[in-house]
């Protein structure tokens, strides 16, 4: 059987290959009902903004599904991809995930740099949604850290989700 | 009370002695950009068993780094083709691969690359394909020269073309680099020494001589594989 291919950084030029520009934050098109933007600052363990980080999301749509075989099929693009900018942020317009057989609606995160040799996973969740309660990943996380993985209201239309690799405040990172 | 173990939708294998480990303290970067606790192991649900089956963006001259321009660029022409497979042997079909990479000199067309070598006015360094039904790709390009960095006194990077691949599936992601044969910066380069011992070697691709194209191209060959399909059954918890 064949043997995996082991992972390398992106290096500082990342953008050369990956940006899509304005396509790549465009999970919806600019002005589609019910749009939301979600951002945020990556930063390193010094609480520096890391200006050469990629970060994508995916995720599914209002209803619960995915535009793919395994998750029931859509339209919706599902993903979104932002290189970060020269003051670290990063973000995507999209529209809020539906709620899964027993899981709390979630974006999956991959996130990749110069720096990191293999991309770090994590998911953000939305502010006081009752099923976070129950969410059988957030349950594995400890309390006190939990909170890395839930995204701030700032806004009307407008979520917040900082990602720190490292440091006090780390973010929990995934393992899937 | 007991029920039958069953297959739920596909899970995905971990990898194992593969990736290098993001504290890798020879690549200075890593240093502040390393997590300092340990990843949280959660079984892949529908979001970790599904992913983006992106056919786009790709634009006419996406699989021919050479034609990007009014004029040629300056180096070796190359054909780079492949296979994408998963590490249970299937071919990877219809996924896209994204490539970036330095010009035949070892710089990038990219504002923060300032190394005094020279820009190629007809070379910008990036490029996608798709895979086709056999899970395999190609496109032409030019060979990349090594390039210093800043990382340690005298530092050279071996010569080398990103990859960026997507799969079928969210766990399936990775991004990489796909080296030369041979190449003598190898012992002395800790970003390709940082893989493990015995799974570096796969990043290195071959020589191709049946895909060279007369009076036009070399060519080299790279396989690249991505995380397989677990087969074993395994018990749903109860409720
Ligand atoms: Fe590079």
């Amino acid at each position: 059987m064949p043997e995996l291919t082991p992972s390398q950084t992106v290096g500082p030029y990342l953008r050369l290959g990956l940006d899509w520009g304005p396509a790549g934050p465009a999970v919806v098109p600019e002005g589609t009902p019910g749009a939301v933007r979600i951002t945020g600052i990556l930063y390193d363990g010094e609480g520096t903004p890391i200006t050469d980080g990629l970060v994508e999301t995916w995720q599914a749509d209002p209803e619960g599904r995915f535009p793919h075989p395994e998750g029931g099929g859509s339209d919706f693009r599902g993903f979104g991809r932002s290189c970060t900018d020269d003051e670290g942020r990063w973000e995507v317009r999209t529209l809020l995930p539906g709620a899964l057989p027993g899981e709390a609606p979630h974006l999956d995160v991959s996130v990749f740099a110069r720096g990191l040799l293999d991309r770090v996973v994590t998911r953000v969740y939305l502010p006081d949604h009752p099923a976070n309660a129950t969410d059988p990943v957030l349950a594995l996380v400890p309390a006190e850290r939990r909170g890395t993985l839930v995204a701030e209201r700032v806004g009307e239309a407008e979520y917040r989700f900082d990602i720190r690799l490292q440091g006090e405040a780390e973010t929990v990172f995934l393992d899937v | 009370m007991t029920s039958a173990p069953r297959q739920r939708e596909s899970r995905y294998v971990r990898p194992r002695d593969t990736h290098p480990p993001l504290d890798s303290p020879e690549y200075r970067s890593t240093g502040l950009r390393h997590p300092t606790r340990a990843p949280i192991v959660v079984p892949q649900r529908l979001t970790e068993v599904t992913g983006p089956l992106l056919t786009g963006p790709i634009g006419p001259s996406d699989h021919d780094l050479t034609r990007q321009h009014a004029g040629e660029p300056q180096g070796q022409r190359i054909i780079v083709t492949g296979r994408v497979l998963d590490s249970d042997g299937r071919p990877v079909p219809d996924t896209l691969v994204e490539v970036w990479q330095a010009n035949a000199a070892g710089r990038y067309a990219h504002r923060s690359d300032d190394w005094a070598a020279p820009l190629d006015p007809n070379f910008s360094g990036g490029g996608r394909v798709l895979t086709n039904a056999l899970g395999e790709y190609s496109f032409t390009t030019i060979k990349p020269g090594a390039y210093p960095w800043g990382n340690h006194p005298n530092a050279w990077r071996p010569a080398h073309i990103h990859f960026s691949l997507f799969g079928r599936a969210f766990t399936q992601r990775l991004i990489t680099q796909m080296y030369f044969p041979a190449d003598p910066l190898f012992a002395f380069d800790p970003i390709y020494n940082s893989a493990p011992e015995g799974a570096r070697e796969r990043m290195v691709s071959t020589f191709d001589m049946e895909a060279t194209q007369p009076a036009w191209a070399l060519a080299y060959r790279w396989d690249i594989v991505l995380r397989g399909r677990d087969q074993t059954p395994f018990e749903e918890p109860h409720a």
